[in-house]
């Protein structure tokens, strides 16, 4: 099997995220093979939170209503195997720690292994933090992304030394949500990871425009998540089309 | 870092966005340099006596005392800081670190508005620019805190998402942080969030234990038979607790909200129904689903309506230390009118939770036995409130 760095590898890749459970589970499994379909790359899944401190209200929304269609653990798990049935596109979750930590590590590390997601982002697990869950994910064979940020400065080397999969580099200050104008500052920190590490590198937080996605060429894949989520927000039950279109739209800008 | 307390047990820890990671590492550093710089003790200790009108008085509630026919009654008068509680110890010693790193803009939550009020003052004060975030609820319910923090010049923002009270404005309060680190310092107001937070809230408020224990042995001798104090985040409560931690013949006890009832899904009371768990950047125990979603919670006070608690109560707890008890707004309400009556103070709903177990206790004790209660703050800014609660209509 393809790790998420040699998926990455080459540039203009997408990432594509929607939250499990919106606007219903059903239409999760359609919407993630419609944007496999469409282009993308990798796949990442949020389970929702009751109190998503990284997200802007957007994706706030979005798992708001995945919670009121009941949204659990074992739902998005179920949800996984079903998609799992219609493509192989490689997942990642993003998620709060405390979702992963009442399931207990172990054994959400061990589902994730089972069920084929081959990653997860956890925004508030920081690297003084990661010691007993790395330990296990290495364990289980699942990558823990690591997120870096203009504020990292010399936490740098200490960070890389704990990723696996991809890097996140975050575009700008604050929480997710699509912004007007995003600085070109990434490409610069993209620059430094290279000099530690080969790891394939994403950028994301506020990517939502074709001129945005010319804007990281230093960068093997961006993520996009508001944008997908606005989307899903604004045709619930018939986004298939449209987001394989932003989708095209997207990567051919990147790739031009 | 220095021998620092990053975890009290297995709780505490810094579980927060790595956006912030280095902000918060900075705070932690300059509460450690600063902890030991004798200009800034000295400065700091200027504004509480000069400003915050510390110490506050210890008062022997002889009235209550005999009432209740049991043990006797002090109260550990926060009340009587200039700004009305607690929170002003706390908010003076942060807001002094935040001025010494060069940091020219306040923020912080705040629920019942006591701590807004007291962040915005430290910011006129120090002539800085503030921010506060409240839930919109509670910036209906307490209207008059709103108002206070806007004379003092702060912008009050209502927050509108999730259930839109106390933990809402925590979340508020640090996305706004990730927005604007440079020239900004999160006043953190309870005893909660990532480190340095707990450790160094529970620093500064410990100016309560501090004068306590001294006011105890000058009054009458000896320390006291138990301390109780209300605990939202456990900022008063640990504060009250410090200096009396290796007293093992000192009872601990923290009185938690629990609005309709325990039983109830109508309650705030965190040790008597929650579970271990990672939110607001720590690892302690909370309200929650056995999923990890975050219970929304419900208190007649603003200041109590939080799902969970700072780390080092429940590491007290589990090492038997303190023990943690809950009152319900009934009985609250009920010991807010009785001090009042009885002693001639109003005092805030929050402390009135503390005042209500204490009311339970006392005549379980004999009089030779004394009980302190930290009286974290007084009651004007509840008193539209409790009237509404009592169904009586109030113009002004
Ligand atoms: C008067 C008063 N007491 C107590 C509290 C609860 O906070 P803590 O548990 O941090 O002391 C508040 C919070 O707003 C308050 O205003």
């Amino acid at each position: 099997m393809k790790s998420l760095t040699q998926t990455l590898q080459d540039k203009g890749n997408f990432i594509g995220f929607t939250v499990v459970g919106d606007p219903d589970f059903d239409h999760t499994v359609e919407y993630v093979v419609d944007m496999a379909q469409a282009g993308a790359d990798v796949v990442e899944l949020g389970i929702a939170f009751s109190d998503p401190s990284a997200d802007g209200p957007t994706i706030l929304s979005a798992d708001q209503r995945a919670l009121d269609n009941g949204s659990t653990t074992a739902k998005v798990f179920e949800t996984v195997a079903k998609i799992r049935q219609k493509t192989d596109v490689p997942l990642v979750f993003l998620t709060y720690t405390n979702i992963v930590f009442k399931h207990g590590y172990e054994k959400f590390l061990a589902q994730m292994q089972a069920f084929d997601v081959q990653g997860i982002i956890l925004p508030d697990l920081p690297l003084e933090e990661q010691g007993e869950f790395l330990a296990l994910a290495k364990q289980y064979e699942r990558d823990l992304i690591q997120l870096v940020t203009s504020q990292s400065g010399d936490r740098l080397p200490a960070i890389l030394k704990n990723a696996s999969g991809f890097v996140y580099v975050v575009s700008s200050l604050g929480i997710t949500g699509t912004r007007q104008k995003l600085s070109n500052e990434a490409n610069q920190l993209i620059e430094q990871i290279r000099q530690y590490s080969n790891i394939s590198v994403a950028v994301g937080f506020g990517i939502s425009q074709v001129e945005q996605a010319r804007q990281f060429p230093a960068a093997n894949a961006i993520i996009v998540g508001s944008a997908i989520v606005d989307i899903i927000a604004q045709h619930p039950h018939d986004a298939g089309p449209y987001l394989t279109e932003f989708i095209i739209k997207m990567k051919e800008a990147q790739n031009a | 870092m220095t021998n620092d307390q990053r975890y009290f047990g297995q709780y505490g820890g810094q579980f927060i966005p790595e956006l912030l990671m280095p902000a918060v590492n900075e705070v932690a550093e300059a509460f450690h340099h600063y902890r030991q710089d004798p200009d800034f003790q000295s400065e700091l200790k200027d504004l509480l006596i000069n400003y915050a009108n510390r110490p506050s008085l210890l008062y022997h509630a002889k009235n209550m005392s005999k009432d209740l026919g049991g043990a006797q009654i002090y109260l550990k008068r926060e009340d009587l800081n200039h700004t009305g509680a607690h929170k002003i110890n706390n908010v003076l010693g942060q807001a002094l670190i935040a001025k010494k790193m060069g940091k020219t803009r306040l923020i912080a939550e705040t629920g019942a508005g006591q701590h807004g009020v007291a962040t915005a003052t430290a910011a006129a004060l120090f002539d800085m620019e503030c921010e506060i975030f409240m839930g919109k609820e509670d910036t209906d319910r307490q209207a008059l805190n709103v108002y206070r923090m806007e004379l003092l010049g702060a912008k009050v923002n209502a927050v509108t998402t999730g259930t839109q009270v106390l933990k809402d404005a925590v979340n508020a309060t640090f996305q706004d942080w990730t927005q604007r680190i440079d020239d900004t310092f999160y006043v953190l107001g309870s005893a909660v969030g990532p480190y340095p937070f707990p450790e160094m809230v529970k620093y500064f408020q410990s100016v309560i234990s501090e004068e306590a224990r001294q006011q105890f042995l000058d009054q009458t001798g000896r320390l006291p038979d138990a301390v109780l104090a209300c605990v939202g985040g456990g900022s008063n409560a640990i504060g009250s607790f410090a200096n009396f931690v290796d007293d093992p013949e000192v009872q601990l006890i923290g009185v938690e909200a629990a609005g309709k009832g325990v039983d109830t899904d109508q309650t705030a009371a965190t040790m008597a129904r929650g579970s271990i768990g990672i939110f607001h950047g720590m690892k302690s125990e909370f309200l929650q689903s056995s999923d990890g979603q975050i219970d929304p919670v419900y208190s007649i006070s603003a200041g109590l309506d939080y799902p969970g608690i700072g780390p080092e109560h429940a590491y007290l707890r589990d090492i038997d230390r303190a023990q943690y008890v809950p009152a319900t707004d009934d009985e609250a309400v009920e010991a807010f009118e009785y001090i009042a009556k009885q002693e001639g103070i109003i005092a805030a709903i929050e402390s009135s939770h503390a005042l209500a177990y204490a009311m339970k206790l006392a005549p379980t004790m004999r009089p030779d036995q004394q009980i302190m209660v930290t009286l974290s703050g007084r009651g004007d800014k509840d008193v539209a409130a409790i009237a509404r609660y009592k169904g009586v209509d109030l113009h002004e």
